[in-house]
């Protein structure tokens, strides 16, 4: 009885250490804030062995990046002794913690590519389930199976998989991909919703950026917007004026929808309604300068021309509030005149952390054709 | 105060004195892509391969030697936001270990550049990583994570779209990383052991592709981090970030400076060499020479000429006394990688995966050999224990004479 008791609290208290040892990795912080505490306890935890594989996943979950790659390392660490040393990684409760959709998508990926180095028929079991997995990873996987099945695929079977691998597709590569077979299919393919790019905008300018000095200048419409108002413009008065935008990625290219105004900057607007509070990403792409506010608040600013842009290109965490949502776009054009740096425009979606479209509420109602496919 | 600048002054020194065989950072151990006492074999073909294994993801990093073991950084993933960094058996390209991370900073690259296109480097006891995403990651010899700066997540605006390449280079026990972009730029030193700040010191707001390199301390002055920008090149002490002296005529954002014996050859208005003066405080032109531009490659130099390449594949060799062109050789081009100096001999590789072994002499150079690795090589070679090294995308070979 007194053994049993004593190994009891022997466990309990290796629990206890277990977990301060975690926390100390998840409270790391920039600037090196934590390190040294972190680096003893990640040690302590490689000591411990295969018990700490498990424990340290479920700590992903609520994480920073920075804490993360500390667990991640740990774990690397960890798994690799096991490895080397001939033992086995706990299978079974790797695999069921892949398959636990609440866990953390990063965690969850490092557990499975571990497993796969001993047992890579995981991949047939499990990718097949995971085409609207949290994980953009698996996803990614999920549908890249679906592609290649439906490229020795014929007629409506090779159709019917690209509708079904759209569902999951939140790669721009992908969806390029499948929106290109499915229209020669006949389908009718949204991709602007497909990914919740923004296409309806208000917009006014050109207000002055020669020699880039426009960049920190307060102008009218970012103290306050006021959609029926007139202000001195670069060139003569300007007013909003509606412009959308019909490219499949969104873009509203300023300089060939309205003109290229060298040293110039510009202001969008729109509204986004949401169903509720929640958190999202804002993905914009632009090669110029930019400052973005939600509901009248600076959410980053960036003073970079011509640098190159893509989709995806910055990616803004934001908090939605139930309702309608402002967001304030200032796009800043310099005068260079190289033929590569005349581009003057933007591209900006709202999405959740995989990459999936986070639809306004006034198109949620839709949101069983969010993938875009109409037929 | 005498005692104390002496005991740095060890202290630097011994930092610099890697163990033979090490190419411990980009362009070897002081920066300047030397391979002293190394006998690299100089007929390239099939039969030097001593090893070739396969590698995961990108990079354009060069690998860096240290012990026995080849250290060397890749990206992966659809966003390339996957960090690994990856340590080979020198003698058998056996992978010992792969740690991965993901990134805390931006990933967008132009699609020549990669994630990882920074070198890493290594004090000999443990690795520094560095990425386009401003991920600096210290592990052990042995992968394990010893501290982890996200310096994208620090200072979000310090990037750049087109992808950042400034590889690492350690002087004493400070880590120093040039950061510079268009939106946010500065240089830091940080502590290898603990991965703290020392310093942090405000950089010219522009675009800059260059390294930082290494001016070895001498009888009266300490090792200096050489950082180079559109500006010019500052000479900073990489104890305190304190800048000793400035040249200011402009730089290439491009290729680096390189140190050979206490001349420093900035690649300037063409190719410009200065001098400390004798106080170690301030420079003394030697020469300019507007015919010895180089493009993507760094200069070097070899038995009293120094070299260049330029944006259409002609070697240009000129005197390293005078700056005057002695002699040119069109070699195949484009090269983004700076070739190794090593027994009479530079060693080049194309961006086609063209090799290129060149014997100069005082009034021509001459190919010797040439080897087709049919691959993609941005990346600069290493040389380490009388074998070299370079990688692609795909692959990671060793070359030596034994094979």
């Amino acid at each position: 009885m007194k053994i049993v008791a004593v190994a009891l609290i022997a466990a309990f208290l290796t629990v206890c250490v277990q977990a301060d040892q975690i926390d100390i990795l998840k409270s790391v912080g920039d600037f090196s804030k934590g390190t040294a505490e972190a680096r003893k306890a990640s040690e302590a935890l490689v000591n411990g062995g295969a018990k700490n594989l498990l424990p340290v996943l479920k700590a992903f979950q609520d994480s920073s990046l920075l804490a993360s790659n500390w667990l991640r390392g740990t774990f690397e660490s960890i798994a690799d002794a096991e490895i080397k040393s001939g033992r086995s990684l706990p299978k079974d409760e790797l695999v069921a913690f892949v398959k636990t959709t609440t866990e953390s998508p990063a965690a969850r990926r490092l557990a499975y590519e571990w497993l796969l180095k001993r047992s890579p028929q995981l991949e047939d079991e499990l990718i097949p389930t995971m085409l609207l997995d949290p994980s953009p990873e698996f996803r990614r996987d999920a549908v890249q199976r679906l592609l290649n099945a439906a490229e020795v695929a014929e007629g409506n079977d090779a159709t019917a998989a690209y509708r079904k691998a759209l569902k999951g597709a939140v790669h721009e590569d992908h969806v390029k991909k499948i929106a290109k077979a499915l229209r020669d299919a006949g389908d009718e393919i949204n991709i602007q919703k497909h990914f919740g790019f923004l296409a309806e905008w208000k917009i006014i300018g050109p207000f002055d950026n020669k020699d880039m000095k426009g960049f920190p200048v307060a102008y009218e419409p970012e103290k306050n917007i006021d959609l029926t108002a007139e202000y001195d413009g670069q060139l003569e008065k300007v007013k909003w004026q509606a412009l959308s935008t019909e490219d499949d990625y969104g873009t509203v290219d300023i300089g060939k929808q309205l003109e290229n105004y060298k040293g110039s900057l510009m202001y969008a607007t729109t509204t986004y309604n949401s169903s509720r509070d929640q958190s999202v990403e804002m993905r914009l792409g632009t090669p110029n300068a930019w400052k973005l506010w939600v509901n009248g608040e600076l959410k980053f600013e960036r003073e970079e021309y011509h640098r190159g842009t893509r989709m995806d290109q910055y990616k803004v965490p934001v908090t939605l509030k139930a309702g309608p949502n402002t967001i304030l776009i200032k796009v800043c054009q310099n005068e260079q005149d190289q033929p590569w740096a005349q581009d003057y425009q933007f591209q900006l979606r709202v999405c959740d952390s995989t990459g999936s479209a986070v639809l306004p509420s006034d198109k949620s109602a839709k949101r069983e054709n969010a993938t875009g496919v109409n037929r | 105060m005498k005692r104390l600048s002496l005991i740095a002054l060890i202290l630097v020194a011994s930092s610099l004195n890697a163990d033979a065989g090490d190419w411990r950072q980009f362009r070897g151990n002081l920066g300047n892509s030397v391979a002293e006492g190394e006998n690299l074999p100089t007929e390239l073909s099939g039969g030097n391969i001593a090893w070739k294994v396969e590698l995961s993801g990108r990079g354009v990093s060069s690998p860096i030697a240290v012990k026995g073991q080849i250290l060397l950084t890749a990206s992966s993933g659809y966003a390339q936001d996957r960090l690994h960094v990856m340590s080979f058996d020198a003698a058998t390209g056996e992978l010992q270990w792969d740690r991965q991370f993901e990134a805390t900073g931006r990933t967008g690259c132009h699609e020549k550049m990669c994630v990882a296109t920074p070198t890493p480097a290594s004090d000999g006891e443990r690795v520094f990583a560095f990425y386009s995403s401003n991920d600096l990651i210290c592990t052990d010899m042995a992968g394990n994570l010893q501290w982890y700066r996200g310096l994208g997540s620090e200072y979000p605006n310090a990037s750049n779209s087109l992808g950042m390449s400034s590889s690492l280079i350690i002087i004493g026990t400070t880590v120093v990383a040039q950061v510079e972009s268009d939106a946010e730029a500065f240089a830091i030193g940080v502590d290898a052991e603990t991965g703290e700040t020392k310093w942090k010191i405000d950089r010219p707001r522009k675009a800059n592709w260059t390294s930082p390199t290494i001016l070895p301390a001498t009888d009266s002055s300490p090792a200096l981090a050489l950082l180079q920008s559109s500006k010019g090149l500052a000479g900073v002490d990489p104890e305190t970030g304190t800048v000793v002296w400035e040249f200011s005529d402009g730089a290439s954002t491009i290729p680096s400076s390189s140190v050979i014996d206490g001349t420093i050859f900035i690649p300037s208005n063409g190719l410009t060499t200065v001098k400390p003066a004798a106080d170690g405080k301030s420079l003394e032109q030697v020469w300019n020479s507007s015919n010895l531009s180089p493009s993507t490659p760094s200069p070097v130099a070899l038995n009293g000429l120094t070299f260049t390449v330029n944006s259409a594949g002609a070697l240009s060799a000129g005197s390293i006394e005078t700056g005057e062109r002695v002699w040119q050789l069109r070699l195949k081009g484009p090269f983004s990688g700076t070739p190794v100096v090593s027994n009479g001999h530079l060693f080049f590789f194309n961006e086609n995966g063209l090799a290129f072994v060149v014997k100069p002499s005082a009034d021509k150079g001459e190919i010797v050999s040439e080897l087709d690795l049919g691959e993609t090589i941005l990346c600069s070679p290493a040389a380490s224990n009388n074998a070299l090294f370079i990688r692609s995308d795909g692959h990671l070979w060793k070359f030596s004479e034994q094979f």
